[in-house]
């Protein structure tokens, strides 16, 4: 009815300086991954005992660590690991919960029971503990911290994702191309994945910005990547010893993480708010 | 006596598009003002704006607008809550969604006296019960402690209702009160806010139905594009409308003298272009018999939502199938169409069985039935398409799809620029057109329609089923066509079938089943219609009472 009307607030195309930003620190982070010597001319790993500790300054924006190294240039450089430890646990858990939701939602009664119980025991144990768990077992290291995160964070979007699949596969349109006499797993390759994976897309970009997040509380613990990688959680972890004397230690890596967090999460909702409008549009 | 409500010049605007463009009217004591209208014509949002609730980025201007000597213009929110539900009474369309789903509806009343501080709170606790014994819901004791979604559609309107007037408000302003209503809960809730009105207080009416305003109104207010076109003496404007636009709203409605006519003006009538082979004409297309489907309900004890029901439909003929929510014409139908397993009985499709074989036999022939919802949208991938969703029900080894597509949206009327549009991108009708389209593109022999036009405005709905008409002149289709509207029935099919609690009431062709009805039940739903007196201007030979 016409009351709808006052429900749907108009989508404005204009510019937003948050976002924008926001782009420049993902578009930033990225390169640096990429080619971190378009960024920096230091060497993040050139030992200089006689610069150590020295505060930030013109020569070195993000002041040096304790071995005399440049702080800025092992932040950048240390943006490939921290990226790919997000992307990778990202789409580890993804993978994990697209099978387990997929599968759940899907299946008959049996599977979708026994799926969601061992859900449900994911979800017992934290990341953290799951973590100390696999590091326990195989021993600190990069592949032992994507694995850790990975399954961590797979539960919650494995029921997100059997959520999505059993809304459209109750959907109308699923049962309209079934009357057209299509057959199943053609339905379910052309309508109900693509439809039930397009929030994803958010989701994704929210993950690995909080993946990067618990890979970095993980290295601070002393439970990741091991020094003298620039990762961002092993300088918080190195940078730890020194808190006293030297801030900037801890607040240069401490902000890259937060930002680039920040910066995706940002990204996310607004694609996220596209994805909607562009829809009700 | 004093108006108790005054609107001189009202405009509403959000943004920079006026909704509401300066209308006035006025209502007394114990009367009933109908505002008519389509959807966008601005009702809903004049309906709202007498109660405050049209939202912060609206603009409401307004030479006058009192309301028991009391100036509305300007005021505050909390004014507006104080006023609301104490003077002014407000029932929404949807109760479903109106009433809190997480709350007692009891607990949902009193709420609304606890506000106002009314009484203590046993006094409140007698109120409610009253309050729901007076809107006619059974066992109040009982049903006080029971959910929104325990109740049913009726009871949860009687609910909502009874919120509204629990303060005895001077005026009750009820936005499509009755729209998801069966026809007999209907004319309940017509005669509850009958006696409301009776009982002094004043009653704006919103709604699209003109029967229904017909039934209550004294007074009519024919809205269009934010404007009223036409006002006065309900039984005037309804029997004399002076507006073209009123002439054709009226003529719009499907009902037992529009049949064999031509509800939407200025569409001509198609001839029969296309010969289809003669099928043998002894063979119903589809021959149900002796269905039976029953369902688990939530209390563990079995239901048979469909009791042995039996029906053949011939070549090029259209079965209505009317019935009130809950009698099974749905599950029929999607039993007829093989989407739901019957526990008993079967149908032959074209001659040959169909719900009794495996799927993978039925796949190949699922083209030659098929269907129509009542709800386009939610019928199509909200990623494709109308080309995708069109090109995707053509029958596998169609030489040139895209050609093809092109002649389906011709022959539902739509363009070639409606192609690239996602359904969401369409009006409500064009939708409609899309499935009906869809529908026919493997090249049906059926086509069951479930409710297709109930979601409709009534000028679209005539389109729709003149469209829908002209369809089975010209490819000979056969329609098993369900409803709960009886004049759209009446209109459309040849024979009717009348479903109540799962179990065939009546059937018989449709004149029969309307103008000589044998059982007591068919009776009682033809007699719960609001009717609309004929048009004394039109000059035709009509029947007494029209069915509307």
């Amino acid at each position: 009815m016409s009351g709808v009307l006052l429900a749907l607030p108009r989508v404005q195309v204009r510019f937003r300086p948050g976002l924008a930003l926001s782009i420049a620190l993902v578009a930033f982070f990225v390169i640096a991954a990429i080619a971190p010597s378009l960024l920096t001319t230091q060497d993040p790993l050139k030992i200089n005992l006689g610069d150590a500790l020295q505060p930030p300054s013109a020569a070195h924006i993000f002041g040096t660590d304790q071995s005399g190294r440049d702080l800025y240039a092992r932040v950048v450089y240390g943006a490939r690991e921290s990226l790919f430890i997000g992307l990778a646990a990202t789409a580890l858990s993804m993978s994990i919960a697209f099978v387990l939701g997929v599968s759940a939602a899907l299946g008959n009664k049996l599977t979708d029971g026994a799926i969601n119980r061992f859900i449900e025991l994911l979800f017992a144990f934290p990341v953290l503990l799951l973590s100390l768990l696999f590091v326990t077992v195989f021993g600190a290291g990069l592949t032992t911290l994507i694995i850790a995160v990975g399954v961590g964070t797979a539960p919650g979007y494995a029921r997100m994702i059997r959520g999505q699949v059993l809304a459209v596969k109750g959907s109308g349109y699923v049962e309209a191309a079934g009357a057209l006499g299509h057959s199943y797993p053609k339905v379910i390759r052309r309508h109900i994945l693509p439809n039930a994976m397009r929030p994803l897309v958010v989701l994704v970009t929210l993950g690995v910005g909080q993946s990067i997040v618990w890979a970095s509380g993980l290295a601070f613990l002393g439970l990741g990547v091991a020094p003298p990688s620039p990762e961002w959680g092993a300088l918080l972890d190195a940078g730890r010893t020194y808190i006293t004397e030297a801030w900037w230690l801890e607040v240069m890596p401490g902000l890259a993480i937060v930002s680039f967090a920040l910066a995706l999460t940002a990204i996310g909702r607004y694609v996220q708010q596209r994805l909607e409008g562009g829809l009700q549009r | 006596m004093t108006d108790l409500l005054r609107v001189e010049n009202l405009r509403v605007g959000f943004g920079d598009t006026e909704v509401v463009k300066g209308i006035s009217f006025s209502l007394e004591a114990g009367r009933c003002l109908a505002i008519v209208g389509e959807s966008g014509s601005g009702k809903s949002v004049t309906a709202r704006t007498l109660v405050g609730l049209t939202g912060g980025r609206s603009q409401v201007t307004a030479d006058t607008l009192e309301f028991d000597g009391r100036d509305l213009r300007g005021l505050r929110d909390r004014q507006w809550r104080d006023i609301r539900g104490r003077d002014i009474g407000f029932i929404l369309q949807d109760a479903l969604v109106s009433l809190d789903q997480l709350r007692p509806i009891g607990k949902e009343i009193n709420e609304a006296l606890r506000l106002h501080r009314y009484g203590s709170r046993e006094e409140r606790r007698k109120r409610v019960l009253h309050l729901l014994d007076e809107v006619g819901i059974p066992e109040p004791l009982l049903r006080v402690r029971q959910l929104p979604h325990e109740l049913s559609g009726g009871q949860r309107q009687r609910a909502l209702i009874a919120s509204a007037i629990a303060l005895d408000p001077k005026l009750i302003i009820a936005d499509e009160p009755t729209t998801a209503l069966d026809v007999t809960v209907q004319a309940r809730i017509l005669h509850l806010l009958e006696r409301i009105r009776d009982d002094g207080s004043a009653l704006i009416l919103i709604s699209h139905d003109l029967a229904v305003v017909a039934r209550m109104a004294d007074e009519v207010a024919v809205m269009r594009y934010g404007e009223i076109v036409e006002r006065g003496d309900a039984r005037e404007v309804l029997s004399n409308p002076q507006h073209a636009y009123t002439r054709a709203l009226l003529d719009a409605i499907p009902s037992t003298h529009s049949k064999g006519t031509r509800l939407s003006p200025g569409t001509p009538h198609v001839a029969p272009v296309v010969e289809r082979a003669p099928r043998a004409a002894d063979t119903p297309v589809l021959d149900a018999r002796g269905l039976v489907k029953r369902y688990a309900g939530p209390d563990g004890q079995t239901r048979t939502v469909v009791d042995d029901v039996s029906f053949e439909l011939r070549a090029g003929e259209t079965l209505g199938v009317v019935g009130e929510s809950g009698s099974g014409k749905t599950t029929t139908a999607r039993i007829a169409l093989a989407l739901t397993e019957p526990d008993g009985g079967e149908v032959l499709l074209n001659g040959e069985p169909w719900t009794a074989v495996p799927e993978k036999a039925r796949r190949v022939r699922r083209r030659e039935i098929s269907v129509i919802y009542q709800d386009p949208l939610s019928s199509f991938d909200p990623r494709w398409s109308v080309e995708q969703i069109l090109a995707d029900a053509l029958p596998p080894g169609v030489r040139d799809p895209r050609k093809r597509v092109g002649e389906l949206l011709a022959l539902v009327g739509l363009e070639g620029e409606h192609r690239a549009r996602r359904p969401l991108q369409l009006s409500g009708g064009q939708r409609q057109r899309v499935a009906i389209a869809r529908a026919l593109a493997p090249d049906p022999s059926v086509i069951v329609c479930d409710e297709p036009v109930s979601a409709l405005d009534v000028s679209i709905q005539a389109q729709v089923l003149d469209l829908l008409t002209d369809l089975q002149e010209q490819l000979g289709l056969s329609y098993l066509f369900i409803s709960h509207d009886l004049g759209v029935i009446h209109h459309m099919s040849d024979r009717v079938l009348v479903l109540n609690e799962g179990k065939v009431v009546e059937t018989g062709t449709a004149d029969e089943v309307f103008f000589a009805p044998r059982e007591p039940y068919t009776r009682a739903l033809v007699a719960a219609l609001p009717r609309l007196e004929p048009r004394a201007a039109s000059g035709e030979p009509t029947p007494a009472q029209v069915v509307a």
